[in-house]
């Protein structure tokens, strides 16, 4: 039987919008899938429907070769029959069992030595084994979050649904744990499904990237590419191209496109398939910006432009700059120093042609 | 003092909370998780013993369970007398008297354990049975608990119900409510402060339990 995660989920809210979400990925080589998408746009309902929590209005779900849900023939697997592990944003630890009892709760079949023996397994696996005798009211976000995943993996699992797994950690917590994470998730060998709304997150967890925008799979493919090459505008939108430009094919040059944005020409590569109209996206983090001096380069959109606002974000700092467009640019904060990059700076804005990505306008 | 109706009175209110703590947890739960379009009905009945008068409660048990009709008659073949008048109806009714102090608190318990901890137990393949007992129960327990107590304490101070349906028969349905009203009546009022003052310590106790246990938390819930 071929090895793939296959569903089509119908939800239908009333005087809301509605759900219709089909994506289907193979589950062979393990990997992590991420649910990407805003608040709204179907992630959760998407996974409450595999886990079987929820019963959708239509649609089917199948996993591996058995059909765990079919609306048409009136299948439904309760969760308890699926074997999922299942990992709520706040984790849902049992608040009056132990540790132990907590990661042995899902064991209940097995004869008691090999219960604790595989809880034993576990905690060392997932480095818990000091915490065993804690109650989950005392322990520390990351903890919880391994005893979580421990109790989720006791059962052996066939598939892992993780939901917004790090967004009740407070950031510093959550930027040690994201790399841990993916690394338990690797190890596990159990294909998992998260659930996310944070960019980093994805890019940070992920194998495969499925984006959802207001209850539709718009795209699926390797997280990298989708990030790069988003399919059309909203998931551009979505995935963070920061700059999406409503653009016109000026002409065709030695097989590069000249489209018209705003005020400004950019040359982009040819994608195919823009005949007239196209939304011309830049990544914020690909745009590079110099010294108005003029001096040589490979790159063969250069712009002036004045910096017209400026926000600092992290390590970074995010410009707004106009030059013909209003184009956002990420910088390191040490460039935006040497550069004097405050508001009312004369800067050139530099894109290379394959930096511009071109998405044909739909009709 | 009146011993036999002390001793009356405590069974007939252990057994109430004891039958209560059967049939309500369940009815309970089903007011939780029921997504029944009528459920509002069933809420409506389970309330109504608040309300109404004990008289009108009583008037229609004596008149529907009576000797002469069908229910009445299915009542004296399982329990081997008629309805009216015996600790068996009594009991009966004190258990419809006090079904909304029983199951509304235990509703409210039940309706507060958080959903995604028994959707976390099904997705572990527990059943949902088991997982009322396993998490369900103990984190809805200082609530449960607090709802038994508080029918117990009701049914000790119940009076119109048991007049109607039990009438005043000493050793058998004459409970401390009762007596305490014979008393007044004969102006024997030195028997009835003793009685009086018995019931209003035992149920200003009971309620200080009640509240003492709402206000303790079992279980700290995890600190976000």
């Amino acid at each position: 039987m071929e090895r793939a995660l296959t569903f089509q989920v119908v939800r239908r809210f009333p005087g809301g919008p509605a759900i219709d979400a089909r994506a289907a990925w193979p589950t062979g080589g393990a990997g992590v899938t991420v649910l990407f998408g805003p608040s709204g746009s179907g992630k959760t309902t998407v996974l409450r429907a595999l886990a079987g929590l929820d019963r959708p209005d239509g649609g089917f779900v199948g996993f591996e070769g058995e059909v765990w849900f079919d609306h048409r023939g009136r299948t439904f697997l309760p969760p308890q029959r699926r074997r999922v592990g299942l990992l709520f944003q706040d984790y849902a630890l049992f608040p009056h069992l132990s540790v132990r009892a907590n990661v042995a709760y899902g064991l209940h079949r097995l004869p008691a030595r090999a219960r604790a023996a595989r809880v034993a397994e576990l905690a060392e696996r997932l480095g818990i084994g000091e915490l065993l005798d804690r109650r989950p009211g005392q322990l520390s976000g990351g903890q919880r979050q391994r005893v979580a995943l421990a109790r989720a993996l006791a059962p052996a699992p066939r598939l892992l649904l993780l939901d917004e797994p790090l967004s009740a950690l407070d950031a510093p917590t959550r930027e040690a744990l994201r790399g841990e994470l993916r690394g338990l998730l690797e190890r596990s060998g159990v294909p998992a499904v998260v659930v996310t709304h944070d960019r980093t997150e994805a890019l940070a967890l992920g194998d495969r990237l499925v984006v959802l925008v207001d209850g539709t799979v718009r795209q699926i493919g390797p997280v990298h590419q989708v990030f790069s090459a988003p399919a059309d505008v909203e998931v551009a939108r979505v995935v963070g191209t920061e700059n999406v430009f409503p653009a016109r094919l000026a002409r065709r040059e030695a097989g590069l496109l000249v489209v018209r944005a705003g005020d400004v020409e950019l040359v982009a590569v040819d994608p195919g398939g823009v005949e007239d109209e196209a939304y011309a996206c830049v990544r914020a983090e690909e745009v590079v910006l110099e010294p108005l001096a003029d001096h040589p380069s490979s790159a063969r959109n250069r712009l002036c432009g004045t910096v017209m606002a400026r926000r600092e974000e992290g390590p970074l700092v995010r410009l707004t700059i106009d030059c013909g467009l209003p184009l956002v640019a990420l910088v390191t904060r040490a460039s935006a120093e040497r550069l004097g990059l405050v508001p009312g700076a004369a800067v050139a804005v530099v894109i290379k042609a394959p930096s511009v990505r071109l998405v044909p306008r739909r009709a | 003092m009146d011993g036999a109706a002390l001793l009356l009175s405590a069974q007939l209110a252990a057994l109430t909370t004891l039958v209560l703590a059967v049939v309500g947890l369940p009815l309970a739960w089903w007011l939780v998780v029921s997504r029944l379009r009528w459920k509002f009905l069933v809420e409506a009945v389970v309330a109504l013993p608040l309300v109404l008068p004990p008289t009108v409660l009583g008037f229609y048990l004596l008149t529907g369970l009576g000797p002469r009709t069908w229910p009445g008659r299915l009542f004296e073949a399982a329990a081997g007398h008629p309805f009216p008048f015996s600790f068996t109806g009594l009991l009966v009714a004190s258990v419809l008297y006090s079904l909304p102090f029983a199951v509304q608190p235990f509703a409210g318990a039940l309706a507060g354990v958080d959903r995604r901890l028994i959707e976390a137990s099904h997705a572990l393949g527990v059943s949902r049975l088991a997982t009322f007992f396993r998490v369900t129960l103990p984190l809805a327990w200082p609530g449960v608990l607090a709802g038994a107590v508080l029918t117990f304490a009701h049914t000790l101070g119940e009076f119109g119900v048991v007049l109607m349906v039990g009438g005043n028969i000493p050793g058998r349905t004459r409970t401390l409510s009762v007596a305490i009203f014979d008393h007044v009546e004969a102006l024997e009022y030195g028997a009835a402060h003793r009685t009086a003052a018995l019931l209003l310590a035992t149920s200003f106790a009971v309620l200080a339990l009640v509240y003492a246990l709402q206000r303790r938390s079992f279980y700290r819930w995890n600190e976000r």
